[in-house]
Order: C-alpha cells, then structure tokens, then sequence
C-alpha cells in the first residue's frame, strides 16, 4: 500500500478532530499540576494545521510538503513550549519522505522515530523526566524493534500505538523534571503528564488513520 | 461547572482584540507592526546606535508584558497566546524592529517555551546580522533552592530587570553592558508569591485548579499553576513574614542597604489588600534597618482574574538606583 499527499492531509484531519474532542480532557489534566492551556494549545495549533492542508493542491505537492505546511503553521499558531517542539517533530517526519510522492507502509512506521528524535533535540528532556517524550520515545522504541525484526506495517503501526498509550501511563509515577511541572517536586507524582497524554492522543489519531 | 464570566466576545479572538485596543487607547506610544500584529513596537524607542530590548511572553499578566513597550524601557513585545509563549515570527519581527545596528536584547521570563521559541527567533535574527543577547529572569525565590537558581520562573520581578535594562539601552550603552546590567539586576531581584484562588482560561473558563476554602498555594507562579506548596490561609502580617523571611534568607541584606519594592496584584486582589501587606513589609524592612527608595503598588504581572499577591524587593546599588529612576514613558507605566 502506498500513501500519497492526500493520505497525509486525511490524517492532519483526523488528528485536528481528535484535539477537538480532548481539548478539555488535555485542559484538565494540565491544571492539576500545570497552566490549563495544552489542550488548547493542540486544539488550535491541529485546527491551523487542517485549514492550511486542506488548501493544498494535493495533485502537486508532496507529503514532504504537507508535513512542511503542517510544521510551520502549527509553530506559528501556538509558540508555548508545544510549537517548537512540535514544528521540530512534523519537519523531521516531513524530511524522512524527501524525494518520494507517496509512501509505503514501513516509511509511516518510520516517521514515529524520526518525530521522536526531533522532539528531543528541541526539548533537550530525557526519558523519564514526565514529558511527552515518555510517550513518544516508548512508541519509537516499539517501533525501531519491529522495523529490525522485519514485521508488517499494520503490526507495527498498532504496538505503536499501544506503546504511547503505555508511554503516556507510566508518566504517572514520575515526578517531572521539565517544563512547568518541575516547579512543584513531588506534587507532580500520581498525575500523568499532559503533553504526554496529547502525545499518546496524537499517535492514536495519526498512524490509526492509515489503519483504518 | 459552572462557568466563569467574563467580557469578551470569544475565547479565540481575545488575544487580537485586546491588542487592537490597546493601539487605538494607547496610540501616541505603541503600534502593532501591519504585517505582524502581535509585535507591539514603541513609536519612540528604538533609535538609531541604541541596542534595541525586546520583551515578550504568554497573554494574561497584563500589564506585562505589552504594557512596557516604550520610551526607555521596552522597545518591542511579542505577544502569546494566553500563558503560551510567542512563536518565533513575532519575536523576530520585533527584533527587527528594535535593531538600529548595535544590536538587540532579548528579556523574559524562565519557561521552557518562551526559552525555545525566543532561541529559535534569535537564531533567525543571526542568519539576518541581527545581534541577539538572551537575559532570562529568574527572580522567583520559591521555585527553586539556591544551588538551581537557573531553574527558577521569571515572575513580577521581571518588571525591575526590564526597567533597569530598558534604562540601559536609553543610556546608549553597548551591548556588552546591557548584557551585564540585566544579569545584575536579575541576580537582584527577589520575589515570593502567593495564591487564594484560581484563574480561568477565556477558552474553558473552567477555574484551572481548586483550593479549599481555608486554604492558599504558597510560591504560586503567574499561570495559575499550582505553587510549591498549599497551607492553610493565614493573616496578611502572617504571609507577608513569610515572604520576607524567604526573599531576606537570600538577599542578606545588611543594615543600611536600599530596596524598591513591589507588591504586585496576581489580577484579582484588590489594593486594599495590597496596601494591608505593603504596611508590614515597610515594618519589616524597618526591623532590618532597610531603607525603601521607591515603592510601587498594584497590577504589575496578573494572571487573569487569580486572587493573590506577590513581593519583590529589587536589593539596589548606586548604579541601579539610577537606573531605575531614569525616566520611561510607556502605556502602563510612566517613571
């Protein structure tokens, strides 16, 4: 199966409806140990992103160009530490697929690394520091195994899925270490993170809409 | 839940139309700039030979930060979303704004995002021969132990590293000196807040956390986030003792030395309450044998509508002090 531009702007759709129906779940989470604003943040910044794509002409750009649309219009409608680290993430997936007008069941794999490595050269947090790189880095990890072990795509694209699930769950115990949350120590353990939550959020919506 | 109220027409549009408003009130000292309308640029601030200063940061603390663009003090802000850092564009163009070709300043405070969205504009400034110093502010006392001052938020605090920086560059100092000056100053500046209540957010208006009727969050930064701590609520003399006692174990201040003080409003306190504290830090300060060379008392760093108070002592020597009474000339504050 190959997947040209228009799959690319579908699954910036389907990410954008996702936000939209956890906006306040996303909003809730962060004010126990944070400032209330991520779900707004990933509400507005996937909402700029689907406008923008969706006014691509699909016949002529290439899903490096959309994930590059995605990139710059998300950072510019969110800054907030989500921008940044987001931009980062959508340039590097977008950098992955240069040269191709479509890809393949293993390149959508493959973009969950990529996005993670991004997001840690931006970010400069560690796993385990309860951010959203708990749940992008157990998704990665999920699927840099798979890729070496040779499995099919839609096996990989699933475990991803349920390791950012479990990435995001083990954000729970943690105290944080980064961001805002670092502020209040041991107040910040018993409650997940919220960015990682968005990014296990994220993941879901993302690979689940080629899978669907 | 129950909603909070407030007036505005949408959650959404509420960044650019308070923007809008305060061009149209304010419109002899600041305009957004046409092709980014949220830089707000100083009508008389940036000048030719002078190191431009650009400020910025989440929307929410009016009158921070866009309420400090003018004559000497700010020459630009960028303006976030609520509580959200600016992207890079915005900053950017105000940089371009306030560069005269000795360079560019950038101020604001210690957040991951306002760090990575700042470094990211400066690093674009650079491709461009713009010039970029970065002074973050950490004056926040509560957030963490002295060995970890780098980790510490920038709060109200800001307002006497910006005034002092701003100052600076109206001198037409180098860069190199704005630079040191700001760093001094914010190594200076000490502040401890607290919250009663919290603030909600224009797009949920869901109050973002909730406390006990008896209760206050001790070292609450200005998002409404919750603080280092939660006790029961006490007397003002009580609170303000306790912030004294939190900004004096740093500062050590010695019998003689010379403060300005702020006792700043986190949006919904009222002046009266303000004052209230105000009368026990100037008793405290007298036990020390501290003198006050200026006080200022109100609104200066909000958080929305969140109840609560901060107190910043800016512990001064001769050369801030002059700085500090250097005259500036902004919408919402006038020296």
């Amino acid at each position: 199966m190959e997947y040209g531009s228009q799959s690319f702007v579908a699954m910036f759709d389907a990410i954008a409806r996702t936000m939209d129906e956890n906006r306040d779940h996303l909003c809730a989470l962060d004010g126990v140990i944070g400032d209330a604003d991520h779900g707004i943040a990933m509400q507005q910044g996937f909402s700029a992103v689907k406008q923008a794509v969706d006014a691509l002409d699909v016949a002529t750009v290439t899903p490096t160009d959309v994930f590059n649309t995605a990139a710059r219009v998300f950072l510019n409608a969110v800054g907030a530490s989500s921008g940044p680290l987001y931009a980062t993430a959508l340039m590097r997936a977008g950098a992955t697929l240069r040269g191709k007008t479509a890809a393949s069941g293993h390149d959508l794999a493959a973009l969950v690394p990529a996005m993670t490595r991004g997001i840690a050269d931006r970010g400069k947090a560690a796993p385990g520091d309860k951010t959203m790189l708990d749940t992008w880095s157990s998704s990665s990890a999920r699927v840099e195994a798979m890729l070496d072990a040779g499995a099919e795509p839609a096996a990989i694209l699933a475990a991803a899925i349920e390791a950012a699930e479990a990435g995001a769950q083990s954000t729970i115990a943690m105290e944080a270490r980064m961001g805002r949350a670092a502020r209040l120590g041991a107040r910040s353990v018993g409650n997940m993170d919220a960015g990682a939550a968005s990014a296990a959020v994220l993941i879901k919506a993302m690979l689940g809409s080629f899978v669907a | 839940m129950a909603k909070t109220k407030k007036i505005i027409n949408s959650g959404a549009a509420v960044v650019d139309e308070m923007v809008e408003g305060i061009c149209l009130a304010h419109s002899d000292l600041v305009m957004a700039l046409p092709d980014s309308p949220r830089s707000l640029v100083a009508r008389h601030g940036p000048r030719p030979g002078k190191v431009g200063m650009v400020i910025g940061g989440g929307s929410g603390h009016e009158p921070s930060f866009l309420g400090f663009v003018g004559k000497g003090l700010a020459d630009a802000a960028a303006v976030g979303n609520v509580f959200a850092s600016p992207p890079p564009d915005p900053i950017l163009a105000c940089a371009r704004a306030a560069s005269k070709g000795a360079g560019v300043v950038f101020l604001y405070g210690n957040y991951a995002g306002d760090v990575m969205n700042f470094d990211m504009a400066a690093e674009m400034a650079a491709m461009e021969d713009i010039e970029v110093r970065t002074i973050v502010t950490t004056d926040d006392v509560a957030s963490a132990p002295p060995d970890q001052k780098h980790k510490r938020r920038g709060v109200a605090g800001n307002f006497f590293v910006f005034k002092a920086a701003g100052a600076a560059c109206d001198k037409m100092l180098p860069i190199d000196e704005v630079e040191r000056i700001a760093n001094l100053a914010n190594s200076r500046t000490y502040t401890v807040g607290v919250g009663l209540s919290a603030c909600s957010l224009p797009q949920t208006r869901v109050p973002n956390f909730q406390l006990g009727e008896d209760e206050m969050e001790i070292g609450l930064g200005i998002h409404g986030e919750p603080g280092v701590e939660r006790g029961p609520l006490r007397t003002a003399d009580a609170i303000v003792d306790d912030m004294i006692d939190r900004i004096f174990a740093e500062m050590k201040p010695a019998r003689g030395d010379r403060v300005a003080l702020l006792v700043n409003s986190l949006g919904g306190t009222p002046l009266m309450e303000l004052y209230v504290m105000n009368r026990r830090v100037r008793q405290r300060l007298a036990e020390a044998g501290v003198e006050v060379h200026a006080t200022w008392v109100g609104p200066y760093c909000t958080s929305l509508e969140a109840a609560g108070a901060s107190v910043t002592l800016f512990h001064l020597d001769d050369e801030l002090t002059g700085l500090l009474d250097r005259p500036a000339d902004c919408a919402m504050f006038r020296a």
